[in-house]
């Protein structure tokens, strides 16, 4: 298991626990990539109709599963509101949230006298939303931490320098610390999985920054709190900056505010015009929030493929290599279905996703 | 207006570089986060007259940004400058203990700066504990505040190195000396190899535990002590947040420099205590010396007197380390983040987790998220994964109000 | 000298003190609680560093005690 991510660590529970002996390999550690820089999110809200909204929500389902098994990751189902600032977006949003409805998503549309029933603190003069219950946020560290410690997987901390190769098999890989010989070789690199000059992949990082405000003691927000904008951005295309207010609390006490998506490559620095763009978001939602402190931000890069859909199964071109990768922002919800599917394909179960529209081999 | 120089902390390195500039004709800010100028040094004393230098107080600078050949200096509002010297000191550095987050547990430079700051005395009966000189002035300012000292306890033990770097600069040695001969006559005792290991209390302190310590600091023979304060400090840390965020480099627990105070970064200068902890002497030396160094060349005797200064300060480092005995005075229950609540057991249990670097502690545990971001239990949380303290990357080096940070949404910098 | 006040009681201060030596010199050492353990809370690093002494002065909340000068006529909260 090369990565141990929040990708990596469920795949090593799921396959642990299907008979598997699995080492995982990671150069900084559990969580230390993109699953330690996001905010937990576990969402069927933004996702259209299709195979990542039937992931997203076979992965919801195994959440639940999972906080039951093995849990001390923080799971609150806390649900998610997005809210629509005109009468013509709650229209769009409508239709969305019906299109949803027929994929099996729980959604209901919130009238803007009935949104302060859900959020006290919401700004005036929305015109309404839709609830989602099905949300629900996990502390992603945690999850990754304590999902690899119940695996009984054993952890190797050092770099992934290349896949060995037999003719057109994959044998192991070679680290800074020796070869790993293995039976099968799972690519959950995350932002690093597309750069194997063996089996190159198009997955690419997509900046976001997160604004951490001061700890509150009853913070003032108790769902996912979001913009009708964010779904757009979420399947944009655009090269450039694009920011919609995401806002939610933490059980710690801080409220997470995002979302911004930047293509810079793998830079990670900070950029204080993006964070005072999601600030005036945030206060745009949350007016109570206005003199409230900003104690941190960090920035963290999604692994985006070209569709934006993971990239889940066997490798087209080498043998026992199977890629979980290119979630882009939503790994840490589909990372139990993902690991789900790679487990049954290594070990020839059935699946309970159908597999073929995130296989590997899709790109030109 | 775009100034030849800012120099953010109105410290002894910060006045000094404020007003050598100024006098050479150089358009200076001077900028501080209090009210008054000074620093932790110079609460209180008489300070120099600064003529010409535009002083900006109450102005805590939560970032600096650099955008073409200009720096960018966030406050409540934004300064711009061409050159940059950051001077803004340090901080006490702390260990935990249990009970240490008791009211009436005061770090010693806090202690210092109630009385020579504030006029206001930290207590009644106060034990002042930790290692470092800077005890020993910390101990005199309370007796001269009328505070009753009940102990002088120093981790270390006396060093050969110490003896030999104190005969080597004459004026330390007589400062140490005058204040030894002030706690022997106000019968302090000022006991080495001895340390606080546990401060007890309701609601405030009412004693403390005080055991002797082996070379290593390992406690043994205990013995209780009333009190209703307790000053304690073991060293201090730079507070080198903006020259962090800047990207200058940095060794140990301080940034570097050069013979004329340049960091890494062109255009950034840094003097005093974030350049490695030497006390306000060798700060003065500096700041002085940044501004020399900018405009002409650095003059050979503020050099010398540098390089003297900062070799006493590399023997005081080595004379008064932390040694990692400081943690068998741990319980489970010991708080070692104050702010978050992160108990020694929460920390092992992150650490069985697979944490076993500072970072990946934090991310599981939360010790340095809060507040004050890992300031007062940076040194602890990176010993107990087993690392060694580093400057930590605050994108935030002050808190900023949402309100505020959205006067930074606009498209160009100038 | 100056006076402001603290939840119920009037606290005098010199001119140019912080609110929070001006509490602590009127024997007032912990204004507010954690969060989680309810433990008390005042001065501690007393230069701005460590935020334990937050509190909430003219309606503006998390105001920092050590760096906070008292004005005539302040409200302070916890």
């Amino acid at each position: 298991m090369v990565g141990a991510g929040i990708v990596g660590a469920s795949c090593a529970y799921f396959l642990t626990r299907a008979g598997v002996r699995v080492t995982v390999v990671d150069r900084g550690g559990v969580a230390s990539g993109t699953t330690g820089a996001g905010e937990g999110n576990i969402l069927v809200s933004d996702k259209e109709p299709g195979p990542e909204l039937d992931l997203a929500l076979r992965s919801n389902a195994l959440w639940r599963d999972l906080d039951e098994q093995c849990g001390g990751f923080e799971w609150e189902p806390k649900g998610g509101l997005v809210v629509a600032e005109t009468p013509e977006v709650l229209d769009a949003l409508t239709a969305f949230a019906g299109g949803q409805r027929a994929g099996g998503v729980a959604a209901a549309r919130v009238a803007p006298g009935d949104l302060r029933d859900f959020e006290p603190h919401l700004a005036d003069g929305l015109a309404g939303g839709v609830h989602y219950p099905q949300d629900a946020q996990v502390q992603p560290m945690l999850a990754a931490a304590r999902l690899l410690r119940a695996s009984g997987a054993r952890l190797v901390r050092t770099a992934v320098e290349r896949f060995l190769v037999t003719g057109d098999r994959v044998t192991g890989v070679r680290t800074g610390e020796g070869d790993l010989r293995a039976d099968a070789v799972v690519n959950a690199a995350g932002t690093w999985a597309g750069g194997f000059a063996q089996a190159p992949l198009p997955i690419r990082p997509r900046k976001g920054f997160i604004l951490v405000t001061q700890p509150f003691a009853d913070p003032p927000v108790r769902h996912k709190v979001y913009t009708a904008a964010y779904v757009t951005n979420v399947a944009s295309d655009a090269e450039g900056l694009e920011t919609s207010g995401v806002i939610e609390s933490t059980r710690a006490g801080t409220v997470l505010i995002g979302a911004s998506r930047q293509r810079v490559g793998h830079d990670t620095s900070i950029d204080y015009r993006v964070l005072a763009k999601l600030a005036r978001q945030a206060i745009g939602l949350f007016p109570v929030l206005a003199d409230r402190q900003v104690i941190r931000a960090y920035a963290g890069l999604r692994p985006y493929s070209p569709d934006h859909l993971p990239v889940i199964g066997p490798d087209h071109r080498l043998e026992n290599l199977f890629h979980a990768c290119g979630h882009e922002g939503a790994g840490i919800g589909l990372a139990p279905a993902t690991a789900e599917m790679i487990t049954a394909q290594i070990t020839g179960a059935g699946p309970s996703v159908e597999p073929s529209p995130f296989a590997p081999g899709r790109f030109p | 207006m775009i100034y030849d120089l800012a120099v953010v902390g109105a410290g002894p390195a910060g006045l000094t570089a404020a007003r050598v500039a100024a006098r050479r004709g150089l358009s200076v800010a001077l900028l501080d986060a209090y009210a008054k100028t000074g620093g932790q040094f110079l609460r209180g004393a008489a300070q120099p007259r600064l003529t010409g230098v535009d002083v900006r107080l109450g102005r805590r600078v939560w970032a600096v940004e650099k955008s073409q050949e200009r720096f960018e200096i966030h406050a409540s509002e934004t300064t711009t400058a061409t050159t940059l010297l950051v001077a803004t000191g340090a901080h006490d550095r702390v260990i935990p203990f249990p009970g240490w987050d008791l009211p009436g547990v005061l770090t010693a430079g806090g202690a210092q700066a109630l009385v020579k700051g504030e006029r206001v005395k930290p207590g009644e009966e106060v034990v002042v504990a930790g290692t470092g000189p800077f005890l020993l002035p910390v101990a005199v300012t309370l007796l001269d505040a009328g505070v009753r000292v009940k102990e002088v306890l120093e981790a270390n033990r006396p060093s050969p190195r110490m003896a030999a770097a104190l005969a080597r600069v004459p004026s330390k040695a007589a400062e140490a000396l005058g204040y030894a001969r002030r706690l022997a006559e106000a019968r302090v005792p000022y006991r080495t190899g001895h340390a606080v290991v546990a401060a007890h209390g309701e609601d405030s302190v009412e004693g403390v535990t005080v055991a002797k310590l082996t070379r290593d600091w390992k406690p043994y023979a205990w013995r209780t002590v009333d009190c209703d304060t307790l000053a304690v400090g073991y060293g201090f840390t730079p507070q080198a947040d903006l020259l962090v965020q800047l990207g200058c480099r940095t060794e140990g627990d301080h940034v570097t420099v050069d013979d004329h105070q340049r960091t890494s970064v062109d255009g950034v200068l840094a003097a005093g205590e974030v350049t490695g902890v030497a006390g306000a002497a060798a700060a003065v030396v500096e700041g002085a010396l940044a501004v020399h160094a900018l405009i002409g060349a650095p003059p050979p005797r503020l050099l010398a007197e540098r390089a003297r200064l900062r070799r006493f300060a590399r023997a005081l480092e080595l004379s008064y380390p932390v040694r990692d005995g400081w943690q068998h005075w741990l319980t489970p229950g010991t708080l070692v983040c104050r702010c978050e609540e992160v108990t020694v057991s929460a920390l092992e249990e992150a650490r069985d987790l697979g944490a076993d670097d500072p970072r990946t502690v934090k991310l599981l545990a939360r010790p340095g998220m809060g507040w004050c971001q890992g300031r007062m239990c940076g040194h602890a949380v990176a010993r107990l994964t087993g690392h060694d303290p580093a400057p930590q990357k605050r994108p935030f080096a002050q808190p900023i109000t949402l309100a505020d940070l959205t006067l930074h949404d606009r498209e160009d910098s100038t | 000298m100056i006076e402001f006040r603290f939840q119920d009681r009037v606290i005098t201060a010199e001119e140019g003190q912080s609110i929070g030596a001006a509490l602590h010199a009127a024997g007032i050492r912990s204004w507010r609680t954690t969060r989680f353990g309810d433990r008390p809370r005042g001065l501690f690093c007393a230069i701005g560093a460590c935020f334990d002494c937050l509190l909430t002065v003219n309606g503006r909340p998390d105001q920092r005690a050590c760096q906070t000068v008292a004005r005539p006529g302040d409200e302070v909260t916890a």
